[in-house]
């Protein structure tokens, strides 16, 4: 927490995430048809493009584990996954909210929710696995590899709404080819959103390494008293 | 303004759920970080003393002079 790249990480957090803030309330126009509640919007399409950067550093994280076998792979992996579950639950919460006055429901098992919802279980079982299971060798390249696996998941996500049935909109490119954002406005707003998000993202991401190497450095510690005292008692 | 309450639930639901992430990151580190001093501290105590013969490095220079 006092390292001062995650201090200067902290500090463009909050100072995007207000610009992001007075954007999303004060500068942008209300959307005609839906209203005020097409707000959510700003936040909910960030928090799943953090979800999928996440899950992306997940399968890159755990490929690097695969092949070179250094922990701080292992590491990185295990925190992104963290973080994609967090902002991939926010999708679904913030998605079902904005969905009830919109559609009348809370939840309907449209191709890109439940595309969503799959990825979602995908990774809560990663986590599951992270943390019920011994921390082990063999335990870390099995989630590595059920990592990777997950990430094919995200591809799917963005072309669902191209390829079946669905009422989920089409928002930055319609199945018509055109931009869903009409307004320029808009399209700031988004951008600012996502560059807050996203920062954000990388200074959880650095505070979450930071607290798995802890952990990793209390293991080799514990160990190396360990030695001593039974070659100490040994003596 | 029909529809204030889902816009102020949602904010509130993403702003909460980090706010208690961040939380959970800061009192993680601030207790293995204790765990890590402690830990260091004891393995200072328990050093075994050094041998005479470790004590003095021998000194090698290019050319063995």
């Amino acid at each position: 927490m006092k390292n001062p790249i995650s201090i200067g990480l902290a500090a463009a957090t909050c100072l995007s995430m207000v610009a992001a803030l007075f954007m999303v309330f004060v500068y942008v126009p209300t959307e005609a048809e839906q209203g005020i509640v097409q707000r959510i919007f700003y936040f909910h399409l960030p928090c799943a493009w953090v979800a999928f950067l996440g899950f992306g550093i997940v399968a890159l994280a755990g490929g690097l584990y695969l092949w070179l076998g250094h922990k701080v792979w292992d590491d990185l992996s295990y925190a992104a996954a963290e973080l994609g579950m967090l902002f991939c639950t926010l999708v679904l919460v913030t998605g079902s909210i904005w969905a009830k006055p919109i559609w009348g429901v809370w939840w309907t098992w449209d191709s890109r929710l439940t595309t969503t919802f799959i990825l979602w279980l995908l990774y809560g079982s990663y986590l599951l696995l992270r943390a019920f299971a011994d921390d082990t060798d063999g335990i870390a390249r099995f989630a590595a590899v059920l990592g990777i696996v997950g990430v094919l998941d995200i591809p799917i996500i963005i072309i669902s709404v191209r390829l079946w049935r669905t009422i989920h909109p089409a928002v930055l490119l319609t199945r018509q080819g055109e931009h869903g954002l009409q307004d320029l406005r808009m399209v700031a707003t988004l951008l600012v959103s996502l560059a807050a998000f996203t920062i954000m993202f990388v200074w959880l991401l650095w505070m979450r390494v930071a607290t798995l190497r802890l952990r990793t450095r209390i293991v080799r510690l514990r160990r190396t008293l360990a030695l001593r005292e039974l070659a100490e008692a040994h003596r | 303004m029909d529809h204030l309450g889902y816009l102020f639930a949602a904010y509130s639901i993403i702003f909460l759920l980090i706010g208690l992430y961040v939380i959970f990151i800061g009192t993680r580190q601030a207790r293995l970080e204790r765990e890590v001093r402690r830990l260091e501290s004891e393995l200072r105590k328990n050093e075994p003393p050094l041998a005479p013969a470790d004590n003095v490095e021998e000194i090698k220079t290019p050319g063995g002079v």
